[in-house]
């Protein structure tokens, strides 16, 4: 079973690296291109044992106490079972 | 009196707090391993600057889950003083010991200069000998300086006064250019709502002798060790 999380910056959150990244974007001429935001994501490999609504519960643990720092960031979370 | 200078992996600024305590406030210090869990005899602690664990996930993430961690948090509950140098404020941030958040800087630079911070207040152990409106001298070294909290937090830092440092001009003026970082409302430094646990971007061990171009850091530390006086002598 395979875990993905997605953290991203709360709306409202300055993000220098995305803008940064949309400066360069925009200088090689794509466009439109409203924002870009730039986040982090993770894969967190589970042993088969524990159950998918266990293994959420887990990894949202784990998101909120660690991969994430909830006062400026939020996260999502996605079990696939392989 | 004890100092600890707390080291974790990736600590670089911990040899300039412990010289500054041991050869200029002339008081003991020892280095604190970050597995230590033992607090007991120290009256101060310091979290110094740094990359500790290499600045992975965010800044001071990973560090706060250091055995001394918890050990800290204690210590802070007793009322014994702990201040945080740059990488330390982002850790006590990212532990909860203070509110709010470091991130990025608006530039994305990575600044060291000489900036002016303003004294907000002398309520404090680490300013309490210093008078507020007093304008100091103290270099930042940073990439993630940049104080964030939400509208709500700010004016409960405002109306309990524990904003202790501002980044000013050289008279001491809070403006949008004075402000390094994006720091919301040119924040350089706060203190918990206890008021005994202290978190600054700017670095004043490295401050403390005229060689380095500034003596004002001394202020604090000098501030810092007569409340540990007064402490002691309350027998607290």
């Amino acid at each position: 079973m395979k875990a993905k999380v997605f953290v991203t910056l709360k709306q409202g959150v300055l993000d220098p690296q995305g803008k940064a990244i949309h400066t360069v974007v925009e200088l090689l001429g794509f466009e439109p291109i409203r924002d870009i935001r730039q986040g982090k994501f993770f894969e967190i490999y589970l042993d088969g044992t524990l159950s998918v609504s266990e293994a959420e519960e887990m990894v949202k643990k784990i998101a909120n106490e660690v991969l994430a720092n909830p006062v400026i960031e939020e996260y999502k979370v996605e079990i696939e079972t392989l | 009196m004890k100092y600890g200078v707390i080291v974790f992996p990736g600590s670089n600024c911990d040899h300039d707090a412990y010289h500054v305590i041991s050869k200029l406030v002339g008081q003991p210090v020892d280095f604190i391993w970050h597995k230590e869990t033992d607090l007991s005899k120290y009256d101060a602690v310091i979290l110094p600057g740094g990359f500790s664990y290499g600045d992975y996930l965010r800044a001071g993430a990973l560090a706060r889950f250091s055995p001394v961690m918890k050990s800290v948090r204690k210590f802070a509950e007793e009322g014994r003083f702990v201040l945080g140098i740059c990488n330390g404020f982002q850790i006590l941030c990212e532990a909860g010991l203070l509110p709010g958040v470091l991130i990025r800087n608006k530039n994305l630079h990575f600044i060291c200069k000489h900036v002016k911070i303003r004294v907000e207040t002398n309520n404090t152990p680490f300013t309490s000998d210093i008078e507020p409106g007093k304008v100091l001298s103290i270099p930042i070294a940073h990439a993630e300086g940049n104080y964030f909290c939400d509208n709500e937090l700010l004016k409960e830092l405002e109306a309990n006064d524990q904003i202790v440092f501002r980044y000013c001009d050289d008279d001491g003026r809070i403006t949008e250019e004075a402000n390094p970082n994006g720091s919301i409302s040119n924040i350089a430094g706060i203190c918990n709502s206890s008021r005994n646990v202290l978190g600054m971007m700017p670095h004043p061990e490295r401050a403390c002798e005229e060689i380095l171009g500034s003596t004002d850091g001394r202020d604090i530390f000098r501030s810092l060790t007569n409340s540990i006086e007064k402490r002691l002598k309350d027998g607290r």
